[in-house]
């Protein structure tokens, strides 16, 4: 099993209370919360996280993009990922992702995404997303075409990073008559793409195509939607007329150890209800703006999720904890839960995120330390 | 109407994409355009214009229960369908009324040709921007803001939301869900306008009348002057204590503004 230690820079000085005024901690809530001078300590502390992962032995560090939110600071990752290629020595730097459909010329994405190969040379993993709901609304960009602009943003990165230039590329979204990538990426044939999600039946039969073969992390899903979905990559694969390897297959997941279940409850908590309850939460029309996902994906999701077009539900760690969107506990706890998602899927990509919401450093540390010693080495 | 551009009793075929439609009364053609929330019902404001009136309420290509076809992907293209479809369905020119995202369609396809229009009613179009006032942000506003946002009278707010159960059947959640696609689709970026429109808004030379509550919370009535002030001789109706629907908050004063411009139009 590879293991990623995976970041979503939150905003903790946040004040949780005074936020509740805003629909949510995405898009709306007013600039004026963030205070530059804390959020400088911020990256110094997350930052020595990311690079401290190396010394505990993970396979990767990850960090991700999110515009306008409290629930990340990361509107441009690469300036994270190139910070941390300086710091670092060996250890893989996963980009997870860019969200293609956001920008107005993706060969930006191509020329990042190479630049950061070289300056690494070769460490780079990258990955391919569409943004989430709330970024529609904090681009402007228009979610009816956002699976076209995904397709075709894709299409013409993969060709920039494998095609010698000059060449000239006819989309409806990106018309270029000159794409020539200086530099071209260190690894070859490209940087691994990875695809996280939510789950989708389209996006799974798209990664798991065998030119593709892209490997696919749920993400903070239930435990019963990350086990449909991881097997979903598989039976669809052996449509595509392959089997999946565990590598192509990844859990993220909000991890936490301490020497109890008990104690890695308590101290888990606060971090974990702030993620979910104050961070991530959004409404409906923020979330799913018409458009960005199918019709069909949408019904689905409404069957599924029926209160989310109204004021979303506090959730606790225990539910939380129950329905396994968070493996949390004891090292014994937490390798079983492990080993029974490997059980379930074969998967053997763990993206995990040590750090989650308001929980302080010293917690996120202790956390790391434990999973490295107690949890990686019995997984491996 | 010409009868080879009727597929079904409720369908009306224009170059192969087929819409729904409905039809009331007898009397000079009158086509109206409807708003982003799709296919109206029928409404006592259509009953009163289908007293005068050869009524034709085609709902719009990409919404509800019409063809999606997937190159349709602007209003600029919706106008040059309704152009086919003025061309198609109708021997003479034809009095067009249009609401919201339809009235930005049809003022659309008048500044590209006018012939087919024997006048053009514009009720709180869509379509233009003006700095620095704002529109309301229909795709942020959660269904009780939206009600709420519609009317002036939030009697009509209430009604709506008290109106509105969960949808009863799979059709319905499609309808619903392909008005909204559409809705997108059509007016997400640029946010419900068309930076392209404006400068050619002289290009409309029939009789024109703009018509605005004049408290309307989604398109502000300060918009009303510019597209009276850009289209030559428009006629400008403000209807007092009225939000973005006239057609439902004061549907008999807003028939009756309509009838009577067209009565002066005819005259």
């Amino acid at each position: 099993m590879k293991f990623v230690c995976f970041h979503l820079m939150p905003y903790r000085p946040l004040d949780l209370e005074a936020a509740k005024d805003f629909r949510s901690a995405w898009v709306v809530l007013p600039n004026s919360f963030y205070d530059p001078k804390k959020g400088a300590a911020e990256y110094d502390s997350y930052l020595d996280q990311l690079v401290y992962a190396e010394k505990l032995g993970f396979d990767a560090i990850g960090v991700n993009e999110h515009h306008q939110t409290a629930y990340g600071s990361m509107p441009a990752p690469n300036l994270i990922a190139s910070a941390l290629i300086q710091r670092t020595k060996k250890i893989k730097i996963a980009i997870l992702g860019r969200a293609l459909p956001l920008v107005g010329n993706p060969v930006n994405i191509a020329e990042e995404f190479a630049m950061l190969d070289v300056l690494s040379k070769g460490r780079i993993i990258t990955g391919f997303v569409r943004g989430i709901g709330a970024e529609y609304h904090s681009t402007g960009v228009n979610p009816a075409f956002s699976h076209e602009r995904f397709h075709e943003a894709h299409d013409l990165i993969i060709k920039a990073w494998t095609t010698p230039g000059p060449f000239a590329f006819d989309g409806d979204h990106f018309r270029l008559r000159y794409v020539n990538l200086w530099p071209r990426p260190y690894q070859t044939p490209h940087p691994p793409v990875w695809i996280p999600s939510m789950g989708s039946r389209e996006t799974i039969v798209w990664a798991s195509a065998p030119e593709r073969k892209y490997p696919f992390l749920v993400t903070f899903s239930p435990q019963t939607a990350v086990v449909r979905y991881l097997n979903m990559y598989r039976e669809t694969a052996q449509a595509h007329g392959y089997t999946a390897s565990g590598d192509q297959l990844g859990w993220a997941v909000p991890v936490y150890v301490a020497d109890t279940d008990e104690r890695a409850r308590k101290e888990a908590k606060a971090g974990l209800e702030s993620l979910f309850n104050n961070f991530l939460p959004m409404p409906w029309e923020m979330l799913l703006p018409p458009g960005y996902t199918s019709n069909a994906s949408l019904k689905v999701t409404m069957k599924m999720r029926p209160s989310l077009g109204s004021r979303p539900r506090n959730q606790t760690i225990d539910e939380l904890i129950a329905n396994g969107t968070a493996v949390i506990g004891s090292p014994q706890t937490v390798r079983e839960k492990i080993e029974r998602m490997r059980e379930q899927t074969g998967f053997e990509i763990l993206v995990t995120l040590p750090q989650f919401g308001v929980m302080p450093d010293a917690l996120a540390l202790r956390n790391m330390e434990l999973f490295a010693s107690e949890v990686m080495p019995k997984l491996r | 109407m010409a009868q080879d551009s009727i597929h079904a009793a409720d369908r009306l075929v224009t170059r192969g994409i087929s819409v729904r439609v409905r039809r009331a009364g007898a009397g000079a053609p009158l086509l109206f355009l409807h708003g982003i929330r799709g296919f109206p019902d029928w409404l006592p404001f259509f009953e009163r214009l289908a007293r005068h009136y050869s009524l034709l309420i085609p709902e719009h290509p990409c919404f509800g229960a019409s063809d999606d076809p997937q190159w349709l992907r602007s209003v600029p293209d919706l106008a040059m369908y309704y152009l086919d479809l003025l061309d198609h369905a109708y021997a003479a020119p034809v009095h067009v009324v249009g609401h919201s995202l339809g009235g930005w369609i049809a003022a659309e396809a008048a500044v590209r040709n006018t012939q087919r229009f024997a006048s053009l009613t514009l009720l709180a179009p869509a379509g233009i921007r003006i700095k620095g006032i704002p529109t309301a942000d229909i795709f942020m506003l959660s269904p009780e803001e939206t009600a709420r946002h519609r009317f002036y009278d939030q009697n009509f707010a209430e009604a709506s939301l008290q109106a509105a159960p969960a949808p009863a059947s799979e059709a319905e959640v499609d309808i619903e869900l392909q008005n909204k696609l559409a809705g997108v689709k059509f007016s997400w970026e640029p946010r419900a306008f068309d930076p392209d429109l404006e400068k050619w808004l002289h290009r409309i030379t029939v009789p024109t009348h703009v018509v605005w509550g004049v408290e309307d919370k989604i398109l502000p009535s300060a918009y009303a002057r510019l597209w009276a002030e850009r289209v030559a001789g428009a006629q400008l109706s403000l209807i007092e204590a009225c939000g973005h629907v006239p057609l439902i908050e004061k549907p008999d004063l807003a028939a009756e503004k309509i009838l009577a411009f067209l009565d002066r139009v005819r005259a």
